[in-house]
């Protein structure tokens, strides 16, 4: 478990150097970007809010990461499940229901999955690489989101704005207190950590898949099927991502619009490797890469900063932590020249 | 006719950054190395470039700054993927999420104006000559520059020495440094020359193609490189050719939206992300082919014993 730790003290090492090249004083900017945003209840929410769908996806895109199932477009089934909750939440005949939460909960995992399952089809059967399908239909799916909120379901009391009308209490999540935008939903994310849990340490699917990434030729003598690691892999991270974008449509927005992710799925990616693929340290990972997004929109707001530095950090954590592994891996010795 | 000229011309100008970047890729590819970031080093490159157009620079340098923006990212993806044995698809990954934040940073300045546009060069006579003279004759350099770089690294690829070497290493590593040959830094150059490739794919859509600073601009441009390379079984020509294809689909969906075509701009958008996923299925389907091209050490690290 060193690695993380020691990338994430590297990443804010250059970090504050960059904050200096830009010339703003690193402690205080370091302050601002990591340590203000927790200062106050609402920060301690929204800090929460945050990184619940990122820990919620990334378990989900470690199981298939554990069997080299490489689902890069969590994105898109992100945005997927978003709209299939969102339609059921519009379009179900009583907004009043008991049933609307449920439902819509299910038509985000099932969308997800569905969206997923797609490439799990055409790797399975059709041998068609993973990575590129499941980032173009991330492109795909950014598209049909922006046809629906512009064309058939844009609020036809909304001013023209492209967004879709707002839904009803009972579709969304009830907040912990109302002053707060932190909701129910993150009991969700506990479970899917639970279930993690549970899949990789105490089931034998687990074992097997994670038997397929270690050593495939292993897992073919064994007789582990190959495309059933496909398609668990697969499944599992376009559930979780469907059910963060119905979750963030019944939680924080309400609502669809162009933009409803500041791109999530694509930092469960980073929070799966900073978690070693393992519950507990996904749910870390996860809270540090909620803070580099909390980080990045307040030195957006106090310091005038980009809030690109949220994307820069993001990669400077990766690349450190994969450059990490390495030093841990494999120990470094000094040969002595001529001996 | 005018109207088959726009869409030919359309087609070849869309396809020229996808042409260096995925013969770019391509070169990596044959070393035995899989660099994910294309997306983020274009980005590097389109950054870059349209910063020194901004700052006065001329042209030619403004492309070439692109070029080493390109460069430079990818020598951070060699750094990890070479010297310390990283997983090459997260490494690629870091640099496709780093590359879009670095250039979206830079880019925080640089307004929404357009810029001059790199120009077009009308070959003398020639441009002149009815129907072919504006079919062929009358692009901006980089677009010739972009077919020289078809035709170099054909040639070298696979009529000199060098890329002999370079595929030895892709396909047997060990082989080759048994052999002698200094496979790591091989490597090195290779990923070099893909950032290089990438970064002149981003100037071109910043500086010639857009001429305009758009966040994210690449819009995907860079993995469909990637996908390009499968797609061509790891073959120049066929890159070349996939890359027309790619930049006719771009060109008959705008044309398209411009003729007001009923049908959702988005849904006319969707089709070259979804031609990619058809084409990549069809190409999957002949394994043998696939495997007959295939460098056979690709994306495994090697680390040399000593």
């Amino acid at each position: 478990m060193a690695a993380p730790v020691i990338a994430t003290g590297l990443t804010l090492l250059v970090g504050s150097l960059l904050f200096a090249v830009l010339g703003y004083d690193p402690l205080a900017t370091l302050q601002a970007f990591f340590i203000a945003p927790l200062n106050s209840l609402n920060g301690i929410s929204e800090w929460l809010l945050k990184a619940s769908p990122l820990i919620l996806i990334a378990c989900g895109l470690a199981v298939g990461f554990r069997a080299n199932v490489w689902n890069i477009g969590a994105e898109g089934q992100l945005i997927i499940g978003a709209i299939a909750a969102c339609g059921v939440g519009l379009f179900y005949p009583d907004p009043d229901s008991m049933l609307l939460l449920p439902l819509m909960f299910f038509a985000g995992a099932i969308a997800g999955m569905a969206w997923a399952a797609i490439p799990a089809f055409l790797r399975a059967r059709m041998n068609t690489n993973e990575i590129l399908v499941t980032l173009m239909l991330t492109y795909i799916a950014t598209l049909l989101l922006s046809w629906l909120v512009h064309g058939p379901w844009r609020d036809p009391a909304g001013f023209n704005y492209p967004q879709t009308a707002l839904l009803s209490a009972a579709a969304m999540f009830e907040p912990f207190d109302y002053a707060y935008r932190l909701n129910a939903s993150v009991f969700i994310t506990v479970v899917a950590v639970f279930l993690m849990w549970l899949f990789t340490d105490r089931s034998f699917l687990g074992y097997k898949m994670s038997v397929s990434g270690a050593a495939p030729l292993a897992a073919r003598y064994a007789g582990f099927r190959e495309s059933a690691a496909v398609w668990t892999g697969l499944l599992a991270g376009g559930a979780a991502a469907g059910i963060a974008g119905m979750a963030e449509v019944s939680g924080p927005l309400g609502q669809l619009s162009p933009q409803i992710s500041p791109g999530y799925g694509f930092a469960a990616i980073i929070v799966a490797f900073i978690g070693r693929l393992n519950a507990f340290g996904i749910v870390l990972g996860g809270l540090l890469m909620s803070l580099l997004f909390l980080g990045g929109e307040a030195v957006q707001m106090n310091l005038g900063l980009s809030a690109a530095l949220t994307r820069i950090f993001q990669g400077i954590l990766l690349f450190f932590l994969l450059a990490a592994d390495f030093f841990i891996f494999y120990r470094l010795r000094r040969i002595p020249e001529h001996a | 006719m005018d109207l088959f000229i726009a869409i030919f011309t359309g087609t070849i100008i869309a396809a020229t950054p996808l042409i260096f970047a995925a013969l770019g890729e391509l070169v990596v590819e044959k070393s035995g190395v899989l660099n994910l970031g294309i997306e983020g080093m274009m980005l590097m490159g389109a950054a870059f470039a349209f910063w020194a157009v901004i700052a006065g620079l001329p042209m030619p340098v403004a492309i070439l700054a692109g070029a080493l923006g390109g460069a430079a990212a990818s020598l951070l993806f060699g750094v990890l993927a070479l010297t310390f044995l990283t997983n090459q698809y997260a490494a690629g990954l870091a640099l496709a999420i780093f590359g879009s934040g670095v250039s979206a940073f830079l880019g925080r300045n640089f307004g929404s104006a357009p810029i001059d546009a790199l120009k077009k060069i009308y070959i003398p006579y020639l441009s002149d000559i009815p129907v072919i003279g504006p079919m062929l004759f009358r692009f901006d350099p980089m677009v010739y520059f972009a077919i020289v770089m078809f035709f170099v690294i054909s040639w070298f690829l696979y009529r000199t020495k060098g890329g002999l070497v370079l595929r030895t290493i892709g396909e047997s590593p060990e082989t080759a440094h048994a052999i002698g040959y200094p496979v790591i830094r091989i490597r090195y150059l290779a990923v070099l020359f893909g950032g290089l490739m990438a970064g002149l794919a981003g100037a071109y859509l910043s500086v010639a193609y857009t001429p305009l600073w758009v966040e994210n601009m690449t819009a995907g441009k860079g993995w469909i490189s990637l996908a390009l390379v499968v797609f061509a079984t790891w073959r120049p020509l066929r890159v070349l050719l996939g890359a027309w294809l790619f930049g006719g689909m771009t060109i008959l969906q705008l044309q398209g939206q411009a003729l007001g075509i009923a049908v959702p701009s988005e849904l006319l958008s969707a089709l070259p992300y979804l031609a990619t996923i058809i084409v990549l299925v069809i190409i999957s389907q002949n394994r043998q082919m696939l495997a007959l091209h295939f460098p056979a050490s690709l994306a495994k690290p090697f680390r040399p014993a000593t």
